[in-house]
């Protein structure tokens, strides 16, 4: 333990101390957590032979005399999609949401105030109207996700100078445009096949996550991930507002296009394989900002790892507490929504 | 002495027909100390973020060391000039050494993160405004004086040529007053030109080398202090009656509003 102070230079009193402590414990929880979350369900595994599956899929299993066990086809077909999806959801709309208030220098956005959500839920209703192939109605999602944020984007132009509140307002008509969209599909949809199907999407879930689904989600993801990590400090800067950032040499207009844009196909790409997950974009940066501070440095990998950490015990409550799957979506709420409350009577270092 | 920034007849306005600045031209001097004075909504501001680049001129020209100052790119164009903004009130609450780390943005590339000379600079800076007991406390529980010196460390660890300083001493106590400008004084004999707006033509005649002063978006006088800083110039500027009070034996000057009855 002595060493341990040594090492992070502990001084409970100081918040500096405290907030780098609480900064490299987040870091370090997704990894044991996931290990320990991928032994837990229906059969239980120890986690040392999840490690041993994970060691064998890594190493050993394209050699010839491989053969695997039923703890390695359970472990590596089965559950690591679905939690490499939590994971790589939950970092994503974390830091997206953490992102977002920063350039919008406001503490009640995340990415969906742009409307990339209820475009993407549209995009699926309407797929699953049709009871079109899961992947179409993924494709889909991702699609009218970005077109959302598109038509918000092209639609404020309209109005002059257009700042950045006026983009938010219109994100805001955007996305309820769209979601009456949906709901008109839900009113035509057939109520014995397509409309569950709506339903549950809109709820969100990641049990219908398979291998197919993880490649692109993991590279669209950890390319935005790397971004956010490159100009965290940036964000600083740029949440000291426009005129500011100009006075110390920033381009903020280009740099919030350039967040907004990775922000907004990292959303669509998540959001495209959970379905609608709510609060996590809004709660997970509070939560963060109590944890380890305001400042960007920490805050931005601090939401990733936070998110990927919430959204993996929440899945892993929807798929293990009852017999059936509970959507993810209802749980973050049920969750997300007292936590926020704790946190903003606890939060004395994060708003002003 | 060779001027480092320069001024020529700059016009501006923010609504069709109302110039607020209107022909404003003005030279700084290397290691000079320039005071903008003149009433509320002369111009002063304006002018200050014109000079700085972050706001275009309608016409007229700023020239830094010889350079046009609109084709320098932005993040050079910071490394030499700096605008230090009246007090505001920031949306996190960083620690004042997270603020004034800020100023480091224009000497570190597009990714990159401050380093080990960049902390050293910002703590220089905040020792030389005073504010080194609280460089930990979040910026958002300092009092506005302190803020503003805060803002102040800023702009000095952003190491321009050029400081331009927007009423730097409006909230702050005599003593926090004289730390501030003495600092820039220091400074200024060092390798820093500072152009200061500023509300109190006390401590121009203390601390400037050059005074500006402006009535509706124009100059009115330009000059040393002692030429310009007079009864019929300030009280022009002012649309009031002022007074400079002069004690020959002790070799003071003061500034001060009339107000008939009481000191004479």
């Amino acid at each position: 333990m002595s060493v341990m102070r040594y090492v992070l230079r502990i001084r409970w009193g100081q918040r500096e101390s405290r907030q780098r402590l609480f900064f490299w414990l987040l870091l370090a929880l997704p990894l044991p957590l996931a290990i320990y979350s991928i032994g837990i369900g229906r059969y239980e595994i120890p986690p040392g032979q999840v490690v041993q599956a994970l060691g064998d899929y890594a190493l050993h299993s394209r050699q010839a005399d491989f053969t695997p066990s039923i703890e390695y086809n359970l472990v590596t077909r089965i559950r690591l999609p679905r939690i490499a999806a939590a994971l790589l959801v939950g970092a994503s709309l974390g830091v997206t949401g953490a992102a977002f208030q920063g350039i919008f220098r406001n503490p009640l956005v995340d990415t969906n105030i742009l409307g990339v959500t209820s475009g993407a839920g549209f995009g699926a209703a309407l797929m699953l109207l049709i009871n079109a192939d899961p992947l179409l109605v993924r494709v889909s999602a991702f699609v009218f996700g970005l077109l959302a944020v598109l038509a918000a984007f092209f639609v404020s132009r309209l109005y002059y100078s257009a700042p950045l509140i006026v983009l938010a307002l219109v994100g805001i008509l955007i996305g309820s445009f769209f979601n009456s969209l949906t709901s008109l599909l839900k009113y035509v949809a057939d109520p014995l096949d397509s409309l569950p199907a709506i339903t549950y999407w809109l709820l969100g879930s990641l049990a219908a996550v398979t291998r197919r689904d993880i490649p692109a989600l993991a590279l669209v993801t950890l390319l935005g991930l790397l971004f956010m990590i490159g100009v965290r400090w940036r964000l600083n800067v740029l949440s000291l507002g426009d005129a500011e950032a100009r006075t110390l040499g920033l381009n903020p207009a280009r740099l919030k296009l350039m967040v907004i844009v990775v922000s907004t196909v990292m959303t669509a790409m998540a959001v495209s394989v959970s379905g609608v997950i709510g609060w996590v974009g809004l709660v997970i940066p509070h939560a963060a900002r109590t944890l380890v501070g305001p400042d960007h440095r920490r805050l931005i990998p601090a939401t990733m790892a936070l998110g990927a950490v919430f959204l993996l015990v929440i899945d892993t409550m929807a798929r293990t507490l009852w017999a059936g799957e509970v959507p993810l979506g209802v749980f973050t709420g049920i969750v997300g929504v007292p936590l926020l409350l704790v946190i903003l009577r606890v939060n004395r270092t994060g708003w002003q | 002495m060779a001027i480092v920034l320069k001024a020529d007849a700059l016009r501006y306005s923010y609504v069709p027909g109302q110039m607020v600045l209107d022909g404003v031209s003005l030279a700084v001097p290397a290691r000079s100390i320039v005071y903008l004075l003149g009433h509320n909504g002369c111009g002063k501001t304006t002018l200050l973020e014109i000079l700085s680049g972050v706001r275009a001129p309608l016409s007229g020209e700023v020239w830094l060391n010889g350079e046009r100052l609109r084709d320098i790119p932005a993040h050079r164009r910071a490394q030499r000039v700096g605008l230090v903004p009246q007090m505001h009130t920031p949306v996190f609450a960083y620690t004042v050494r997270e603020v004034v780390m800020m100023g480091r943005a224009p000497h570190l590339p597009f990714l990159g993160m401050p380093g080990r000379r960049d902390r050293e600079i910002v703590d220089q800076a905040i020792e030389q405004v005073g504010l080194t007991a609280l460089r930990d406390r979040p910026y958002t529980e300092l009092s506005g004086g302190e803020r503003q010196l805060a803002l102040i460390a800023r702009g000095l660890a952003q190491q321009t040529d050029v400081l331009l300083l927007d009423e730097p001493t409006a909230h702050l106590d005599p003593r926090n007053q004289q730390r501030v400008l003495e600092t820039v004084a220091t400074l200024a004999r060092e390798r820093v030109s500072f152009v200061i707006s500023s509300h109190n033509p006390n401590s121009a005649l203390l601390y400037a080398h050059h005074v500006v002063v402006m009535k509706e978006g124009r100059v009115i006088a330009s000059g040393s202090p002692l030429d310009v800083l007079t009864e019929e110039t300030l009280s022009h500027s002012y649309g009031m009656e002022m007074d400079v009070l002069i004690d020959g034996a002790r070799g003071i000057r003061a500034v001060m509003p009339r107000k008939n009855g009481i000191l004479r």
